[in-house]
C-alpha cells in the first residue's frame, strides 16, 4: 500500500504543532504507513521525537536548510516524492507551506488541495482518490473538493488547528532514513536576517482583557470610541490585520497567525469577521463576545455571546453602561 | 519592526543610487502583475445556487482582489522610483476588464485580458497554465501575484506559476527593493516573524497586504483610461491546447458547496439596543471583562 508523507515544519528550533496535527490528519486516509519528512540542521532532538510518532522518518540534514525556504524545499522534495510515489503528501498550510505546496505540485505534476480542513479517501477501493472540505469566500462557504492522484499521489496543504494531535505519541518506533539534497539542487534565495521586533512596542500578549477591533470600524477617527471603551473596561486595544494595513494601529496590536498570540480571559471582538488567521492568534479558550452587523459572520460560530448590530452605534452605548455599572 | 529594515534600505527607493539601466540587459525592468476580480461577501448573506455547486452572484459587488491591489501599487511605485514597464494580466470574463482599467488608472502601462470560453471553470492549475503561456515568452524581471485570492483562498496560482516558469519565488512579501538585477525582500515567516532575503531576477513574489498604501482610484482616473486599448488573448492566440485548461481539465474537482453548519457558537442576544447592551454588560461582568 502506498504511504502518506507528512512534511514536518519547525518553528523557532522546535517541532511545530502542525507535525502532530498532520499525523492525525494522515490517519483519516486509512491505514497506510505514515512517513515524516524533516528538513533542517541540528536535527537530533526533533528526529528522536518524530520516531515516536511516525512509521518512517526521512531526514534531510543540511546547513542550507537551517532557514525555511519553500522554493528550495519544493525543488529538493520533488525527486524524493517521485521516488516514494505516496498516496498523498500532507504539507501544513503555513507561510512556508504556501511556498512549498504549489511549487511541489507543479513540479511533480500532482493535484493540490489547498487549506483542507477534513480529508478522506473516497470509494471502497482505497486508490488515489481523495476528498476534502475547504473554506471559501471568507469562511462563509464550505466547498467539497476531490482529486485523483497520479504516480505522485495527491498533495494536500492542511489548515493548522484543523486536526487534533493525539495526547501522547503512539510509540511508533519509526525507522530513520537519511536523505541527501540532490547535487543539482541548491538554494536560489539568500538569507539576510530575521527582522527583530521593536522591543519598545506595546505588548498585548499578557493582557487579561482585550477589546479588539476589525475593518468594521470603517474610519480611523472611530477608533477613539474603541479606545475609550477599552479604558472604561481596563482593557488593551487589539485589532485585525486590515486595521494595521491601513496604519490605524500599530502592528504590535495585531492578533493572529502573522501577528501576536494572545491568551486573555475575555476577548471582545468589534466589527471582526472571524477569519481563521485572526482566530489562530487567540489561545487559551477565552470568553469571546462579538458585535457584528452581519448575522452570518463566522465570528458568531466561535463567540460565547453575540450581538448583531452596528458598532458605531453600540460601542458608545456599551461604554456608557459599563461606566454606570462600575459606579 | 521597521527599524532594522530602514537602516538598510531608505524609505524611498528613489534615494538609492540605483542605475535603472544597469538592472538588466534590457532598457527597462519589466514587471508583470497578475490580478483577479473577486466578489465582496463580507456583509452579505451568501445564498447557494440551485445546482448546489455555486453561489448566487447577482447583487454581489466585485472589485480587484485586495492582495493584488497591493501588488499593483508595489509595481507602480517601483516604476516611479527607478523606471519599469508594468503589465497587468487577468484571466477572466468580460466583466474582468474593470480590474484591468482600474490598474491602468493606478499607473500600469499595459493591460492584457486573457479571455476564452475554454478558460471557464479552470482550477488553480489551469489558471497558472494560462498565465504561464501568456508570460513565458514576454520579457519579465519581476512577476507579482497576490498571496491569496479572497474568494478561492487557495494561495496556489503564484507558486504554480513560478514552478512552471522555473523562476524562484518568495511568498508573503511585505517590502521590496530592486537593485542591479537582485531583489531584496522582506516577507512573513512563521511565528509572526519576518525575514529579509535576496533573490536574483527574474523572480516571482506573492504580495501580502499592508505592503504599501494603494493609491485611490477616482472615477475621473478611470475615465481617463476608458479608451485605452486592452488586447484580448484567447486559447488559440496563446497556442494553448483547450484540453489542458477549463472545466474539463481540472485536477481538483469542486463537487459542491454548502453553508457551514451554524449554531456552534453561543447565544445571540435579541431585543432593543438598550436590552442587548445590558445583556452584554452582564455577561462581560460575569466573566471578569471589567
Ligand atoms: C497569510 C495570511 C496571514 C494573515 N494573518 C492575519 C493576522 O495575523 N491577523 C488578522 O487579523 N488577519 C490576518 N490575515 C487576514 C485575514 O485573512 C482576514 O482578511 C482578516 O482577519 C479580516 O479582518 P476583519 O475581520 O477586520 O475584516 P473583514 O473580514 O472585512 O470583516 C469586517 C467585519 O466587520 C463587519 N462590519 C462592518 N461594518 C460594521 C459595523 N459598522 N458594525 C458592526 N460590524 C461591522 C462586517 O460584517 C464584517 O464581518 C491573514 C491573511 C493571510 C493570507
Ligand atoms: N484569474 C486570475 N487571473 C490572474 N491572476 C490570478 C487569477 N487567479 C488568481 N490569480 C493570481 O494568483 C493569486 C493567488 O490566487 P489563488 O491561488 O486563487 O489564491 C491572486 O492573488 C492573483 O494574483
Amino acid at each position: 500500500m502506498r504511504k502518506i508523507l507528512v512534511v514536518v515544519e519547525r518553528s523557532r528550533g522546535a517541532l511545530d504543532e502542525t507535525a502532530f496535527e498532520l499525523h492525525s490528519a494522515a490517519k483519516e486516509l486509512g491505514e497506510p504507513a505514515v512517513a515524516a519528512v524533516l528538513m533542517g540542521e541540528d536535527l537530533a532532538a526533533p528526529k528522536a521525537e518524530l520516531v515516536r510518532w511516525f512509521d518512517e522518518v526521512h531526514v534531510f540534514e543540511d546547513p542550507r536548510l537551517a532557514q525555511p525556504d519553500g522554493d528550495f524545499q519544493a525543488r529538493l522534495l520533488a525527486p524524493f516524492v517521485q521516488r516514494e510515489q505516496p498516496l498523498a503528501t500532507l504539507v501544513p498550510h503555513t507561510n512556508t507551506g504556501m511556498e512549498l505546496a504549489p511549487m511541489l505540485a507543479a513540479r511533480v505534476d500532482a493535484p493540490l488541495i489547498a487549506d483542507a480542513v477534513t480529508m478522506e479517501v473516497a470509494g471502497e477501493t482505497a486508490g488515489g482518490h481523495v476528498r476534502a472540505l475547504r473554506m471559501v469566500l471568507a469562511g462563509k462557504v464550505q466547498a467539497r473538493v476531490s482529486a485523483t492522484g497520479g504516480p505522485c499521489g495527491v498533495i494536500l496543504s492542511v489548515r493548522p488547528g484543523a486536526f487534533t494531535p493525539l495526547d501522547r505519541p503512539p510509540e511508533a518506533g519509526g525507522t530513520v532514513h537519511s536523505e541527501a539534497v540532490p547535487a543539482d539542487v541548491s538554494p536560489r534565495r539568500r538569507f539576510v536576517e530575521t527582522v527583530t521586533p521593536d522591543p519598545s512596542a506595546v505588548d498585548i500578549s499578557q493582557a487579561e482583557v482585550l477589546v479588539a477591533v476589525g475593518r468594521g470600524i470603517e474610519d480611523e477617527e472611530n477608533l477613539d470610541e474603541v479606545r475609550s471603551l477599552a479604558e472604561a473596561m481596563g482593557a488593551e486595544v487589539a485589532c485585525t490585520r486590515p486595521v494595521v494595513d491601513k496604519k490605524w494601529l500599530e502592528k504590535s496590536r495585531q492578533v493572529g497567525t502573522s501577528g501576536v498570540t494572545v491568551k486573555p480571559r475575555v476577548y471582545l471582538a468589534l466589527g471582526i469577521s472571524g477569519s481563521f488567521q485572526h482566530m489562530g492568534g487567540i489561545k487559551g479558550g477565552p470568553f469571546i463576545a462579538a458585535i457584528n452587523k452581519d448575522p452570518a459572520a463566522p465570528i458568531f460560530d466561535v463567540a460565547d455571546v453575540g450581538v448583531v448590530g452596528d458598532i458605531l452605534d453600540l460601542v458608545p452605548l456599551l461604554e456608557e453602561k459599563i461606566r454606570e455599572r462600575k459606579t | 519592526m521597521r527599524s532594522s529594515w530602514n537602516a538598510r534600505w531608505p524609505e524611498h527607493p528613489a534615494e538609492q543610487s540605483v542605475d535603472a539601466k544597469a538592472l538588466t540587459e534590457r532598457e527597462l525592468m519589466e514587471i508583470i502583475v497578475c490580478i483577479k476580480r473577486v466578489p465582496d461577501v463580507s456583509e452579505i448573506e451568501v445564498e447557494l445556487a440551485r445546482d448546489g455547486r455555486s453561489i448566487v452572484t447577482r447583487d454581489l459587488d466585485y472589485d480587484v482582489n485586495e492582495w493584488d491591489n497591493f501588488a499593483i501599487e508595489a509595481a507602480v511605485q517601483l516604476k516611479e522610483a527607478q523606471g519599469a514597464r508594468v503589465t497587468a494580466i487577468t484571466v477572466g470574463d468580460d466583466d474582468s476588464e474593470d480590474v484591468l482599467r482600474r490598474a491602468l488608472a493606478m499607473g500600469v502601462d499595459d493591460a492584457v485580458h486573457l479571455m476564452d470560453p475554454a478558460f471557464e471553470g479552470s482550477d488553480a492549475w489551469g489558471l497558472a497554465t494560462i498565465l504561464h503561456r501568456a508570460i513565458a515568452d514576454r520579457p519579465r524581471d519581476l512577476v507579482l501575484t497576490g498571496a491569496i485570492s479572497a474568494d478561492q483562498a487557495r494561495g496556489q496560482v503564484g507558486g504554480m506559476l513560478a514552478a512552471m516558469l522555473d523562476i524562484p519565488m518568495v511568498a508573503l512579501v511585505t517590502d521590496l527593493a530592486v537593485e542591479g538585477g537582485t531583489t531584496t525582500v522582506r516577507h512573513e515567516v512563521e511565528g509572526g516573524l519576518e525575514r529579509i532575503e535576496q533573490v536574483d531576477l527574474p523572480a516571482l513574489l506573492t504580495v501580502q497586504t499592508g505592503m504599501n498604501e494603494p493609491r485611490y482610484v477616482s472615477i475621473r482616473g478611470i475615465r481617463k483610461v476608458a479608451k485605452a486599448e486592452i488586447p484580448v488573448l484567447t486559447a488559440v492566440d496563446l497556442g494553448l491546447d483547450p484540453a489542458t485548461i477549463g472545466t474539463g481539465a481540472v485536477r481538483v474537482t469542486e463537487e459542491g458547496v454548502s453553508l457551514p453548519t451554524r449554531g456552534g457558537g453561543g447565544q445571540i442576544l435579541s431585543g432593543s439596543a438598550d436590552e442587548v447592551i445590558a445583556g452584554l454588560v452582564d455577561r462581560l461582568q460575569q466573566q471578569g471583562g471589567f
